[in-house]
């Protein structure tokens, strides 16, 4: 039966590993993400998990030793965040083009310079176009469900792709909450054996990596694209599938109180819990908005966030994470080019904030709608506003 | 000859497992050094090969020169990649999946993804202990991208990025000592070798191969396109940076130095760099100061090797 537990959010992703019978950890300490694999270290030593735990001495090692131990079908794990993941850049590209299910957690961190170990989505946001399955969890009992889901999405024989499982650095990563914990009866069969169809093997070799001159780059880099596409209907069977089993429902965008408002805040990650304090706040007082979390990042789902935001008179875009001598939000950007061709479209006013590790208080989503209003009414035109910067 | 062609078959596997028809440059000795190591290696193995020539020149898609299974991801992972490899095997071996031989592990790079950008990761490769062999194919600068300097190019030779020029004598910093950084690991095994004495490179592969632990292996890989020299001197070259004590041959098995062959008294310098464009810009003296430091190099080596 599953059991309620206290238990802080890294440590709900170690254990959703061990359920997982992950076989190979390479990683690497960064804060935020060190309690993940602290407590996966912990686990192998105490022999509650058969798996080879490789204490590397970079990111950029972590990730180029799961392309080795996935390569030759070993189920593989790794963590990281910030930095880690930006030393790593190079290394996920060729993860993904390898096709090697590699699950990774990754506690969303400011990046340097000024050093910043707090969350914000800034890491995420440079390796966008890696070629991952992407996706954010906004509390530990996501992160523990949608880490164990990674592993039966990522492994699909249709999928075969690696895949982050993103979380707020410290806002989730760091903090204890109940949730509950599945047993190991109760996800058999959940997770099939890892079979990965082309392993390194003397028995039958393959060549894994060959270079593309520019008649075929071309071709092979359409093919991924076309390939990470159509793992969003994978990703949407598991996540049904669990749903059915454990009776917790995921999908690749997600609303709060947002059926019948004209003002819509969309966010990613955990700040989108805050918000719905102040999304209630807001209801009392008679004000029609909501919510609407975008849970899929990659592949993005542009039809489920065209029919999200479809009725919305307006929609507030908050961003953790800047896009330097560019558009502003990176989300922002994303979601005006996915709305772009829409014949009927809400305007779209895009702010800025809780970068490395501020706060955003449900006061300040408040404020928001408020000067969201404002700017509409009064007709200023801004790229974008940063919340509770001093100027 | 003849009795060569009797002999040598028993001697070695006529199997090719890095198979003909890859596009290295004509008198490549890096090529033959990798085909050498793969017949001594044998079918069981799996190779992670960092970007380079033998990348390049093995792998455009849709075809391929390995029949042995192998893997080219990044320049400076190699080692990495061959850690993750030999970890996933372990596990997948004491499950009772994956393969149900022995299979080596090997990782083979170039000079600059040894000595250079990938040291990190074949440092953290050999401190971590993996059962693997590390073979460094050392043409002694970047000649895939067109003969830039490495920390393994020899003091004096010209390259693209260290040119000899009205002021400058080409590269002005020593070699890098490789084999002795591996051994400074601590790690069972490790050997210079050259495809001129293939024989000898045979032993050291099968005996890195028999190890448990990391091996390092540093093989020297004659380049004429970046040492312009002539293609059929590229066997000789090898010969000759042995003779002349250029590029001695040893092992340094659990730390303790053996010559595997002794080339005292050395031949004179002259005789390797004269057939060399690379080394042709360099005036007597010059020349001197390489031949004293390779002298010294020389004796300070008999002495480890004498114990």
């Amino acid at each position: 039966m599953s059991k309620r537990v206290g238990m802080e959010a890294s440590f709900a992703i170690a254990e959703a590993a061990k359920l997982a019978e992950t076989e190979v950890v390479a990683a690497y300490p960064i804060t935020p993400q060190t309690h993940i694999v602290e407590r996966l270290s912990e686990i192998v030593a105490d022999g509650e998990l058969d798996a080879e735990f490789i204490c590397v001495e970079s990111e950029h090692s972590a990730m180029s030793a799961c392309i080795g131990s996935s390569a030759v079908g070993a189920r593989t794990f790794t963590a990281t965040a910030g930095q880690g993941l930006e030393l790593m850049h190079e290394v996920l590209y060729v993860a993904a083009s390898s096709r090697l299910p590699i699950v990774m957690a990754v506690a969303n961190r400011a990046l340097s310079g000024p050093l910043n170990v707090w969350g914000d989505h800034s890491d995420v946001m440079a390796t966008r176009d890696c070629g991952w399955i992407q996706y954010f969890t906004e509390n530990a009992q996501e992160a523990f469900d949608l880490t164990l889901c990674a592993f039966k999405i990522a492994e699909a024989p249709e999928v075969l792709f690696p895949l982050m499982v993103h979380l707020d650095g410290f806002h989730v990563s760091h903090v204890v909450e109940p949730l509950y914990l599945l047993e190991k009866e109760e996800i058999a069969g959940f997770i099939p054996p890892l079979r990965y169809p082309f392993p390194l093997d003397p028995r039958k070799p393959v060549t894994m990596g060959a270079f593309a001159p520019p008649v075929l780059y071309t071709e092979s880099k359409k093919a991924l694209e076309v390939a990470l596409r159509s793992t969003k209907e994978t990703i949407l069977r598991v996540w049904k599938e669990f749903g059915d089993a454990f009776g917790r429902y995921y999908n690749p965008v997600e609303s709060y109180r947002a059926e019948d408002a004209d003002t819509l805040l969309l966010a990613i990650g955990s700040f989108t819990e805050t918000a719905t304090v102040a999304i209630d706040t807001l209801r009392d007082r008679g004000e029609k908005v909501g919510l609407i979390r975008l849970r899929l990042w990659r592949p993005f789902p542009f039809d489920e966030v065209r029919a999200a935001l479809r009725s919305a008179q307006q929609v507030i875009i908050f961003d953790r994470a800047i896009s330097l001598g560019g558009p502003g939000g990176p989300l922002c950007s994303e979601i005006k080019s996915a709305l772009y061709q829409e014949p009927k479209k809400p305007k779209i006013v895009s702010f800025i904030g809780g970068l490395g590790g501020r706060d955003i208080t449900p006061q300040q989503f408040e404020q928001m709608f408020a000067r969201c209003r404002e700017l509409i009414d009064k007709k200023i035109d801004v790229e974008y506003e940063t919340i509770g910067v001093r100027e | 000859m003849d009795r060569y062609s009797v002999f040598v078959p028993r001697l070695i596997t006529s199997k090719e497992y890095f198979a003909p028809g890859h596009r290295a440059c004509i008198g490549c000795g890096e090529a033959l050094a990798v085909r050498h190591v793969c017949k001594a290696l044998g079918k069981d193995v799996i190779i992670a090969n960092a970007t380079g020539c033998m990348e390049i020149v093995s792998s455009a898609l849709p075809t391929t020169t390995w029949r042995v299974p192998w893997i080219h991801s990044l320049f400076e992972n190699t080692a990495a990649v061959a850690s993750g490899i030999e970890s996933g095997l372990k596990v997948l071996q004491r499950k009772g999946r994956g393969p149900d031989k022995k299979v080596t592990v090997v990782a083979m790079g170039g000079d600059g993804s040894t000595c250079d950008i990938g040291l990190q990761a074949l440092s953290g490769a050999m401190e971590r202990g993996h059962n693997f062999i590390y073979v460094c194919f050392d043409n002694e600068a970047y000649m895939n991208t067109g003969i830039q300097r490495s920390s393994a190019t020899p003091f004096g030779a010209t390259t693209s990025t260290s040119p000899a020029g009205k002021k400058g004598i080409g590269q002005v910093t020593w070699k890098k000592n490789m084999p002795a950084i591996a051994a400074a690991h601590a790690i069972p095994y490790v050997a210079t070798a050259c495809p001129s004495y293939p024989f000898d490179l045979f032993e050291k592969v099968k005996r890195a191969k028999e190890i448990e632990g990391p091996a390092y292996i540093h093989v020297f890989s004659v380049c004429p396109t970046g040492w312009r020299s002539a293609p059929e001197l590229s066997v000789k070259l090898g010969r000759l940076a042995v003779e002349t004590g250029v590029f001695p041959l040893y092992e340094i098995v659990h730390g303790e130095y053996k010559l595997s062959m002794d080339c005292s008294p050395l031949r004179p310098l002259v005789e390797y760099t004269k057939v060399q464009g690379r080394f042709r810009h360099l005036t007597e003296d010059v020349v001197q100061q390489i031949q004293e430091r390779v002298v010294k190099n020389y004796a300070d080596l008999q002495k480890k090797a004498s114990g």
